[in-house]
């Protein structure tokens, strides 16, 4: 299945071993792993919650994978995210695409990763020292999507 | 007409609840004229759903802008902008 929202953790070797495990047309593997830091905004983080929009999410993610197939010849995608409380040094997210050679890998990850960050419907509550707070939307990540020609309004106010 | 809303993260917090059914008035007829309705509650629902405050808006689970159409039946969901990944 290529796309999982779940609480547990994830083992990067297992899942891109499951990927590739009898394809021998690829010739390239890029993944990339997303990790909860212990420091965000000048505060320390003790902890965070993530929360999503069940069903939203699965379609979103989807969306995303399929735009990411359309524009480059890549042979699977997979991305897995998860929910629910985490901690600093946790994993949140793995996008992990094989190809045949690596250039359209690597854009396909890095293009998935752009695309989630400012329109799959995930929120982070980070726990600091001065208490709880959620996390605020970055302008560079709009950024990061406008470099594939897509605008997006996250950080913006669409009214 | 009535349509299910849904609300996420702050905006859940901010207005209390996090999902309930609407009968909408029939001079309602856009996401954005839900936003506004819902407005006229007044508190908290003036201020996470104020104009002018960044405010994502899906429509029966994709995407959307003020200027959609909703239907009967439909999930309207407000939520701020997103900061997974």
């Amino acid at each position: 299945m290529p796309i999982r929202v779940q609480t547990q953790d994830f083992d990067l070797g297992a899942e891109v071993a499951a990927l590739r495990a009898g394809q021998p047309q690829v010739g390239a593997v890029v993944a990339f792993v997303g990790t909860v830091r212990d420091m965000n905004e000048g505060a320390g983080v003790s902890e965070m919650e993530l929360e999503h929009y069940p069903g939203m999410t699965e379609k979103a993610l989807e969306d995303i994978v399929a735009q990411a197939r359309a524009r480059w010849n890549i042979f699977d995608a997979l991305v897995i995210h998860r929910v629910g409380p985490l901690r600093p040094l946790d994993q949140i997210v793995l996008v992990a695409v094989t190809s045949a050679h690596r250039g359209e890998a690597f854009d396909a990850c890095e293009f998935i990763m752009d695309y989630l960050k400012t329109e799959a419907p995930f929120w982070k509550k980070e726990q600091t020292p001065h208490g709880a707070r959620w996390v605020d939307a970055r302008v560079t990540d709009d950024q990061a999507l406008a470099k594939w020609g897509i605008r997006s309004s996250n950080t913006g106010t669409p009214e | 007409m009535n349509i299910q809303l849904r609300f996420f993260a702050s905006v859940r917090e901010a207005v209390g609840t996090s999902q309930e059914t609407v009968a909408l008035p029939a001079t309602v007829q856009t996401v954005g004229e839900v936003r506004a309705w819902l407005r006229e509650r007044g508190g908290a629902w003036a201020e996470a759903l104020a104009e002018g405050r960044a405010l994502r808006m899906a429509c029966n689970q994709q995407m959307t802008d003020a200027g959609a159409r909703i239907s009967e039946g439909c999930e309207i969901a407000f939520f701020p902008p997103v900061t997974g990944g």
